[in-house]
């Protein structure tokens, strides 16, 4: 009957407080026919992998603009993968061009940089979980 | 009345008819690009404007003279012609001696004041070696753990001919006692130190999220804060309370004018509940706004911010001290209207924001890098934004008269524009409070019922929209854009900050007399459970080189941790 | 979802694997012809933990509270599935699932599992999934589950038969709502909680709970009305307490048999109906539909007769299946 509704995770990991750009994505989300999940601010990398346990959403997205992203983000992938956790992940924030290779080397499937159109990672959401 | 009746009836019959011959002509063969014209907060704007449409306005009542009430024109009564703002780079990252060099390069190249960024785990009250600052050391600002720390930022700098101003809300107290303490080192006594403490607690559960307790003990360490620098540093700004930052998180002018002035009355009334003379703390309040894109709104925006703070403070308030009345401010140009396509665009847009807050009358000024959309700049692109304030006060020309837009039919009509809706706002929270401090109780209120951030979340909502459905042109992003790439040369941070850091902890814990760090520790417990100033044994912890996250986890265990509301 | 995994999960489910049990309750929400296999598979395993639903208007601090409520079930060294249920927007049917942002601090304890749901048009402020996902915690074997209704202010029926004992939170300053829904919550709370009591007004709040229970006696169960803080953690020790008070209450007085029986009886009546709604909703696209509906026009048979006929094909429909 009818067809599943994507569930997805929205977290801040570590502790800048800037969630304008995660609010403004995860609303786009909703209005779009998901369920988001947000954790809020502050939050450590084993939460967010716990909670994509817990959750068993389809997709996970990250958001950081103080630099972080660097140790958090692997941090992250790596509990992922060590708790045979096999969703999307996708990032934003402030995130320097030169580090983008890096992290799609990790497996994040995508970074989305200021000024990205919401419907575009929509789009990108839908596209990736139908597969 | 600026004109008489007949004047202005005159001038309505002769718009009637160009708006029927001359003007209807033009629009019959091209008619206008869109049919209506907004600012960027929605506030809808004519094609033209008359002295219709101030007709209300009293010269001596509404404008008057610089350095007069309701100062509007400015606060000064000779504007920039006596000395331009101060060119104040908010900077700051790593370990304290990078921030350290960082300071002495920006001072040699004509910055005329310090502004200090500290790391997320500073602002939150966690040391380098805590779990939750991994990869956070050093990124946003420098890292600062005790008193050690702030003795190398400020090596070599004299505290007696810089002011600084510094990024320290939630351990705000903890910051500036450190401050203190390295004027006595250097011999400059308290009350020749010279700067702001950003000390504004309400946008941080507004906007920022850099809180750490729930807002009615952070309010009171606040004023603590006003109490302890009206009682010893006449040259300090006890506050800077920040539009600023409601605005990156998606705010629109009116709602920044509205919801930093509320804060601001809201302050007031913590310090007056104290039984504090108005006019001891109220000359050393300070505020900080952004400078958006929309030009007119934004100088609109700054000359209705001193109108409304002088009358709330002359009428409401009862202060009888001119410097009272004066509404003073930092600004810095948006962050968020920076755009990560065709980065050398942003040099353009942060010129504009910068001369909005010139025209608008800023006191200080920090312009942003074209890189920040990536990472914290670079030197060169903090040389670039630094040279566009300097090439703005020594070459255009806009210093030479005060209040230059004065009279302009529209500015005068946009500013009252937004004074009535600012002003509406503020009378919506004031009916959220009761008791004897209406504005205290009803900011707390509207913040624990998610009130702002609600009006905050729909206004980001709103633009991020307009902007896709290119109602709203961006240039770069959703209009003329280009496909190709340049890599951009960014900072980047030094990974082992977070190391060192660690190293040195584990020496302070060594060196310092833990005894005497205890006892000062217990003490601030003693004083957290009771009524009185925590600024005095703060003081006293912090000269026994304890840490923030010690002084921050006696207040946790008292006054609990806060969490945000979850408003989209 | 294929059948095996739906073995291979409940198996890993009974050992007690949390992934097990994540995978599970999805598969509930999702897709109703695979819950009868993964409800049939674990019921036997059912029936041990206790359930307890909180609900509230929002705003009356739900979610810090089951925070803190957790936090001390945890010390007293019991296991806690808690399960927050935010409703579905009407328009599109995405859904905010907010409820984590409290629950901070426990949210890496291995002995706490916490499922965000959406309501998904489900009115009573809980999913049509949410009584699975109990029973899948259930066999997990958490000691405790505490269900967090979406809390629109209204007396919310659904969970009063779905748990054991059921908790109205109330603050000071709405309560006008309380004189509202009396009739309501007087029906489904087994305790009242006033949260936020350090706040004027708090007493009085307390006085008009009481004063509705004045001449009421819910069969010897008199709710009692607790104060808490939740930020200071004031009252939560006796808020448990008071939990299980009630729950031995019911049992001394084999009253959980009762509810047992009272809760079956409205699930199997729901599932049977969801059963004939969604083969009344596949007949509606068939052919033969549209065929009765020109006959009843050229009046060669009625509404009722051909109702009759609809209900025919549903029974050969399910017998096919």
């Amino acid at each position: 009957m009818g067809e599943k509704n994507i569930r997805i995770l929205m977290a801040k990991p570590g502790l800048d407080g800037h969630d304008r750009g995660i609010k403004v994505v995860s609303r786009a989300l909703r209005d779009a026919g998901m369920e988001v999940i947000y954790m809020g601010l502050h939050q450590t990398p084993e939460q967010i992998v716990e909670a994509a346990i817990q959750e068993d959403v389809d997709a996970l997205g990250l958001s950081i603009l103080s630099g972080a992203h660097i140790i958090l983000f692997p941090k992250i992938m790596e509990l992922l993968k060590e708790n045979r956790v096999d969703i999307i992940v996708f990032a934003g924030g402030i995130i320097p061009d030169e580090d983008v290779p890096a992290l799609k080397n990790i497996n994040i499937a995508e970074i989305f940089g200021p000024g990205t159109n919401t419907e575009d990672i929509v789009k990108f959401v839908k596209e990736k979980v139908a597969k | 009345m600026i004109l008489s009746e007949e004047e202005l009836k005159e001038i309505e019959k002769k718009a009637k008819e160009w708006e029927s011959t001359t003007l209807k002509n033009v629009l019959e063969k091209v008619p206008e690009s869109k049919q209506t014209f907004t600012t960027i907060s929605g506030i809808p704007i004519k094609r033209i404007y008359t002295p219709t449409d101030i007709a209300n306005m009293d010269y001596a009542e509404d404008l008057g003279f610089p350095g007069e009430f309701p100062y509007i024109r400015n606060i000064y009564p000779t504007g920039y012609r006596g000395r331009t703002w101060t060119m104040r780079q908010y900077a700051g990252f790593g370990s304290a001696e990078e921030a350290n060099a960082r300071y002495k390069f920006l001072l040699s190249q004509g910055q005329t004041g310090l502004s200090v960024a500290f790391d997320l785990p500073t602002q939150l009250g966690y040391d380098s070696d805590d779990a939750k600052a991994l990869g956070e050391v050093g990124k946003v600002g420098v890292s600062i753990n005790s008193l050690e720390d702030m003795e190398i930022l400020f090596n070599g700098i004299p505290l007696d001919r810089v002011s600084t101003s510094m990024t320290a809300n939630a351990p705000a107290a903890i910051l500036l006692a450190m401050y203190i303490l390295i004027g006595e080192k250097q011999n400059v006594s308290v009350d020749k130190l010279a700067g702001t403490i950003q000390n504004d607690i309400f946008k941080e559960y507004i906007a920022r999220g850099n809180f750490i307790f729930a807002p009615e003990p952070s309010i009171c360490i606040a004023a603590d804060i006003l109490e302890y620098c009206a009682k010893f540093m006449p040259k300090w700004n006890s506050i800077s309370i920040s539009g600023y930052h409601m605005r990156e998180a998606g705010a629109n002018a009116i709602q920044e004018l509205a919801f930093t002035l509320a804060s601001g009355m809201a302050y007031v009334e913590a310090a007056l509940k104290r039984r504090l003379n108005i006019d001891d703390f109220a000359p050393r309040l300070s505020f900080f706004f952004n400078s958006h894109n929309d030009f007119f709104e934004e100088i609109a925006k700054f000359r209705a911010a001193r109108r409304i703070w002088a009358r709330i403070m002359k009428e409401k308030y009862g202060a009888k001290n001119p410097a009272s009345w004066m509404l003073r401010f930092h600004t810095q140009t948006s962050g968020y209207s920076l755009t990560a396509q065709q980065p050398e665009n942003n040099i353009v847009r942060t010129t504009i924001q910068a001369l909005a807050a010139v025209l608008g009358g800023t006191q200080s000024l920090h312009t942003n890098s074209m890189d920040e959309a990536y990472a914290l700049p670079t030197e060169n692109a903090v040389r670039i934004s630094l040279r566009t304030q300097q090439i703005l006060a020594y070459e255009s020309g806009v210093i030479n008269t005060i209040d230059p837009l004065a009279g302009s039919y529209f500015i005068e009509a946009l500013t009252n524009e937004l004074e009535e809706r600012a002003m509406k706002y503020i009378g919506t929270i004031e009916s959220f409070g009761s008791g004897e401090w209406k504005m205290l109780s009803g900011m707390i209120k509207g913040i624990e019922t998610g009130f702002f951030q609600r009006e905050i979340a729909d206004a980001s909502y709103l633009y991020q929209k307009e902007v896709e459905r290119n109602e709203r042109v961006v240039v770069g992003v959703n209009q003329f854009t280009v496909d190709e790439k340049r890599p951009i040369e960014t900072l980047k941070i030094d990974e082992k900050v977070q190391e060192k850091q660690i190293e040195r902890l584990k020496q302070l814990r060594l060196k310092r007399d833990t005894k005497k760090v205890e006892e000062t520790l217990d003490d601030l417990k003693k004083a957290a459970q009771r009524e009185g100033n925590l600024m005095y044994p703060i003081l006293e912890c912090v000269k026994c080189y304890a840490t923030v996250r010690e002084i921050c986890n006696v207040l946790r265990s008292i006054y609990g941790e806060y969490r945000e509301k979850a408003i989209f | 979802m294929a059948e095996p995994d739906i073995e291979v999960l409940t198996t890993q489910l009974l050992k007690g694997d949390r992934r097990a049990a994540a995978k599970l309750i999805t598969i509930v929400e999702n897709d109703p012809d695979a819950v009868k296999r993964v409800i049939s598979r674990i019921y036997k395993n059912t029936g041990k933990a206790q359930i307890v639903g909180i609900t509230g208007p929002p705003g009356s601090g739900k979610s810090t509270l089951i925070n803190q409520l957790a936090s001390y079930l945890r010390q007293k060294g019991r296991t806690v599935g808690i399960i927050a249920v935010d409703a579905s927007s009407p328009f599109g049917g995405g859904a905010f699932l907010g409820d984590r942002i409290r629950m901070k601090d426990i949210t890496t304890d291995k002995g706490i599992f916490i499922r965000s749901m959406a309501t998904r048009g489900c009115k009573g402020g809980i999913a049509r999934a949410t009584g699975d996902a109990i029973k899948i915690l259930d066999a997990l074997g958490y000691d405790i589950i505490l269900v967090e209704t979406a809390g629109a202010g209204e007396a919310e029926v659904d969970i009063m038969n779905a748990s054991h004992t059921t908790i109205v939170i109330t603050v000071p300053g709405l309560g006008d709502d309380i004189q509202a829904n009396k009739a309501g919550m007087m029906e489904i709370a087994d305790l009242f909680v006033v949260n936020k009591a350090d706040r004027e007004g708090a007493d009085i709040v307390v006085y008009e709970i009481e004063s509705m229970f004045r001449f009421t006696d819910k069969r010897g169960w008199k709710p009692p009305v607790l104060k808490t803080a939740v930020i200071e953690a004031i009252g939560i020790s006796e808020l448990a307490e008071r939990i299980d008070e009630h729950f031995n209450y019911l049992k001394e007085n084999d009253l959980i048999g009762e509810r047992l029986k009272r809760r079956v009886e409205m699930e199997i009546a729901n599932i049977a109906k969801e059963v004939m709604v969604r083969e009344l909703e596949e007949i509606r696209k068939s052919e033969a539909y549209k065929k009765l509906i020109e006959e009843i026009i050229e009046k060669k048979t009625d509404p009722h007769s051909a109702a009759d006929e609809i209900m025919m094909m549903v029974k050969a429909r399910y017998i096919e299946k």
